[in-house]
């Protein structure tokens, strides 16, 4: 169950599709909005999307990491979200807390490293978007 | 083909996207190639990934002309 929205989202539709009477143990992720970030503060982040490649890129990742035994949901939200918003939530049921703790982590990790969503962090000192500014290399000759 | 761009390479470009038509070239043709366009682009190019059609791409993969390229900077969900 993948979901990439502008709506809010929460927990429990993701809950009830990871739940099985077979599975012991369900971890939780929920990444929230905070209001600071690197010593500054932040008001609002900007959510874009890739769509169809940010749904395909969480499909892939989730498919990764579910077994016979884990079950597993993502959620993200896109467009504006303020301080507290739910941005994104990762959900992984298996019969023993390691396994479900295990696939929980991973698909957050591999979210973040990989599925072409960007945010703007907006706060006193103007916007930017997160990790651009990083990006940038000096010409070398 | 259809280029997209998104985030900070968004705004050094100034395009959502753009129409190009180019001989057939590879992932890191495309990318020299708009960094040659969008000189502004060009001191981001080793942060940046490319996308044909919705797939990351390695950078000797083939792109034709009726291929949906997206330029991807690095990523910020979650």
């Amino acid at each position: 169950m993948i979901t990439l929205t502008e709506e809010p989202i929460t927990v429990e539709p993701l809950l009830g599709h990871v739940s099985r009477p077979s599975a012991g143990g369900i971890a939780l992720f929920v990444g929230v909005v905070r209001d600071h970030a690197d010593g500054r503060a932040v008001t609002l982040l900007e959510y874009q999307a890739y769509r169809p490649m940010a749904i395909s890129e969480m499909e892939r990742i989730a498919r990764a990491v579910t077994t016979d035994e884990v079950t597993v949901a993502v959620a993200h939200r896109i467009g504006p979200l303020r301080v507290g918003d739910i941005a994104v939530i990762c959900a992984a049921s298996a019969p023993h807390r390691p396994e479900a703790f295990s696939a929980c982590r991973t698909l957050i990790d591999e979210i973040k490293a990989h599925v072409p969503i960007w945010k703007r962090e907006h706060g006193p000192e103007g916007a930017y978007w997160v990790g651009w500014r990083d990006a940038r290399c000096e010409d070398e000759h | 083909m259809k280029i997209l761009f998104f985030a900070g390479a968004r705004d050094v470009v100034g395009y959502d996207d753009l129409v190009a038509d180019l001989p057939p070239t590879t992932a890191r043709g495309l990318l020299e190639y708009l960094c040659g366009e969008f000189p502004a682009l060009a001191p981001y190019a080793p942060s940046l990934r490319v996308a044909v059609n919705g797939t990351y791409a390695s950078w000797d993969d083939p792109i034709a002309n009726d291929d949906e390229v997206a330029i991807i900077p690095p990523v910020a969900g979650g």
